[in-house]
């Protein structure tokens, strides 16, 4: 019998998708023990959040409303959290391995003195304990983890590993309202600049990719072009953005975004292990590449040997006309 | 100024190949190098050094062998180092880690800043560095960018969050832990000199006594999770499928196969 808490991110009210992927996989947990899914939301007139949680498949929602929560920092969230699950210890404690759930679940587990496993690829059960599986070595290893008997035990979700439900809207659930004692702040959010206009890489289904057979920056509108018409986020190696021929942000692979969409074009990339390390587990790999010999046709489901600026563009008249765009 | 930087040292993936996997690489490997994210925050804390006085020391828990990476930081510039050594933090995870740093953090006296890598290339965690900064009771800011702005007098910091969502200006209280991202610049190479003096450092040892840690605080004992079970991924059998023919007809061929994958 599990209880099992997860975290519901947001910004401004707006819920990261993560969550309900994170809240699904605690529903499978829960119905394997028997036990209880409760989503716990944090913020700032965001009352709402606890009910699209029960549609997601919470059983019940733990809601604190405060001003004080109102921008998201480390300091107050991470607190709040912790407070709530010393005083309940729910026996698994789970949220989404986003930049907000990768630091807030390190500063939990440390103020509860727990254990914790972040970026989970599969979670499981043995008896009541929970088990996860999550890759080491940039992918390259995969350990399975253990946990000691002191609760919560705790994890993050990878994105995109477990699909989230289909919203129930006839599912509901009680919606306890708490108040924490927040911790004098130290830090202050002055500016925030949203990334408008761009597919983030970590969301995107599909990512069209280039790198240094692109040629400089400007190859990379035709690569865009390719991305846009597909909906999907634009990538790059390490040796584009080195090169500086395209902003850090596109960066895939080991010093980058780690990614794992259902598709994956990689335009003029050769396949270096490192950047390999960051996209290998897509669903479906294309390599557009001059030489055959690269080791990114290893890992492709589909390869074209040839020249990028002629098939990239090609690809893109044929989507448009397939897609009506 | 005193910027201390949590450096670790990890395995090379760039020398995983057919002949040697990622279970070879950990348990042998080859020559072991600074955490590549790790680079980053040494950079970060002489660059501070340079512009503000004073100095970037590096702080690092391993095995004795971690020497080597320690001589490639000081070669880049930093003025000490200290490395945390004992076989009983042997498969510590990353709380137990994090007690380790925090204690010997604790001895260092007075300091400002505390720099780190975004994450370390071998165990992945990301979370050594927020568990530090829990423990000390002091800030964390992660996914930072650029450092805006800095004022040791005052004791503030202004920096660039590169998050999910967008670019999050934060101002913080110093000292600080602050977890650096590859944007911060790219770290110097060591020099000529730099390496001849780090050749003959002499690197300061410190163990669980100490630290004045028990050993149940720290290694397997003082640790909430294991990891029994270390393997290789699943291999991945693709089938390559090359499209040949002109650009017009290969694309058509392409993207019919595409849709019939449904990923699209």
């Amino acid at each position: 019998m599990a209880n099992i808490w997860t975290l519901v991110e947001h910004r401004d009210g707006a819920v990261d998708s993560i969550s309900w992927e994170t809240l699904a996989m605690a529903r499978k947990l829960a119905d394997k023990s028997g036990g209880s899914v409760t989503a716990v939301v944090l913020g700032d007139g965001v009352g709402e959040l606890a009910q699209t949680a029960f549609h997601y498949g919470a059983d019940s929602a733990l809601l604190v409303d405060d001003p004080a929560l109102k921008d998201y920092r480390l300091e107050t969230y991470g607190a709040a959290l912790a407070e709530l699950a010393a005083a309940r210890t729910p026996d698994i404690l789970l949220m989404g391995a986003s930049d907000k759930g990768r630091e807030i679940s390190p500063f939990v587990a440390a103020k509860l003195g727990v254990g914790l496993a972040s970026d989970a690829l599969d979670m499981d059960l043995d008896g009541d304990s929970l088990l996860v599986t999550r890759p080491v070595l940039v992918g390259n290893l995969i350990a399975k983890i253990t946990f000691s008997d002191a609760k919560p035990q705790m994890a993050s979700l990878r994105r995109r590993v477990f699909p989230a439900l289909e919203p129930d809207t006839a599912r509901s659930g009680n919606v306890e309202t708490v108040s924490v004692t927040l911790p004098e702040t130290k830090t202050a959010v002055t500016g925030f600049e949203v990334a408008e206009g761009e597919v983030s890489l970590n969301d995107a289904s599909i990512i069209v990719s280039g790198g240094r057979g692109v040629g400089g920056p400007e190859g990379f509108p035709t690569v865009k072009a390719l991305a846009d018409v597909l909906g999907g986020a634009l990538g790059a190696s390490r040796a584009a953005v080195d090169a500086g021929w395209i902003p850090y942000s596109h960066q895939v692979g080991q010093t980058g975004k780690t990614v794992q969409p259902d598709l994956y074009i990689a335009c003029g990339i050769s396949g270096a292990i490192q950047h390999l390390a960051g996209m290998k587990t897509s669903k479906v790999i294309v390599a557009i590449n001059k030489d055959p010999e690269a080791p990114i046709f290893k890992y492709a489901k589909y390869g074209i040997v040839g020249d990028l600026f002629k098939y990239v563009p090609a690809l893109t008249e044929a989507f448009k006309k397939e897609l009506g765009k | 100024m005193k910027a201390i930087v949590l450096m670790k040292q990890t395995p090379d993936t760039a020398q995983l190949s057919a002949s040697m996997d990622g279970l070879k690489l950990m348990a042998e490997g080859g020559p072991r190098i600074v955490n590549p994210w790790d680079e980053y925050a040494i950079e970060t804390g002489l660059t501070l050094a340079e512009d503000h006085g004073g100095e970037a020391v590096l702080l690092t828990m391993g095995k004795p062998e971690s020497t080597e990476a320690i001589k490639t930081g000081l070669a880049m510039g930093c003025k000490g180092a200290t490395l945390l050594t004992d076989d009983a933090f042997e498969n510590s995870d990353s709380l137990a880690t994090a007690r380790i740093l925090t204690a010997a953090i604790q001895q260092q006296g007075d300091y400002d800043i505390i720099l780190a890598g975004k994450s370390a290339i071998d165990g992945d965690t990301a979370q050594t560095a927020v568990q530090v900064a829990a423990l000390l009771g002091i800030p964390y800011l992660g996914y930072v960018a650029k450092i805006e702005a800095i004022d040791f007098d005052a004791k503030t910091i202004t920096v660039v969050r590169a998050i999910d969502s967008g670019r999050e200006t934060v101002t913080s209280s110093l000292p600080a832990v602050v977890s650096v991202l590859k944007e911060i610049g790219e770290p110097r190479y060591p020099s000529f000199m730099g390496i001849r003096k780090a050749a003959k450092a002499k690197i300061p040892e410190m163990g669980l006594a100490d630290l004045g840690l028990s050993a149940d605080e720290v290694g397997a004992a003082g640790s909430n999770v294991q990891w029994p079970e270390v393997t290789l991924p699943p291999a991945q059998e693709t089938q390559l499928e090359l499209i040949e023919g002109e650009p017009e007809e290969a694309a058509k061929v392409l993207v019919q196969k595409l849709l019939a994958e449904k990923v699209i």
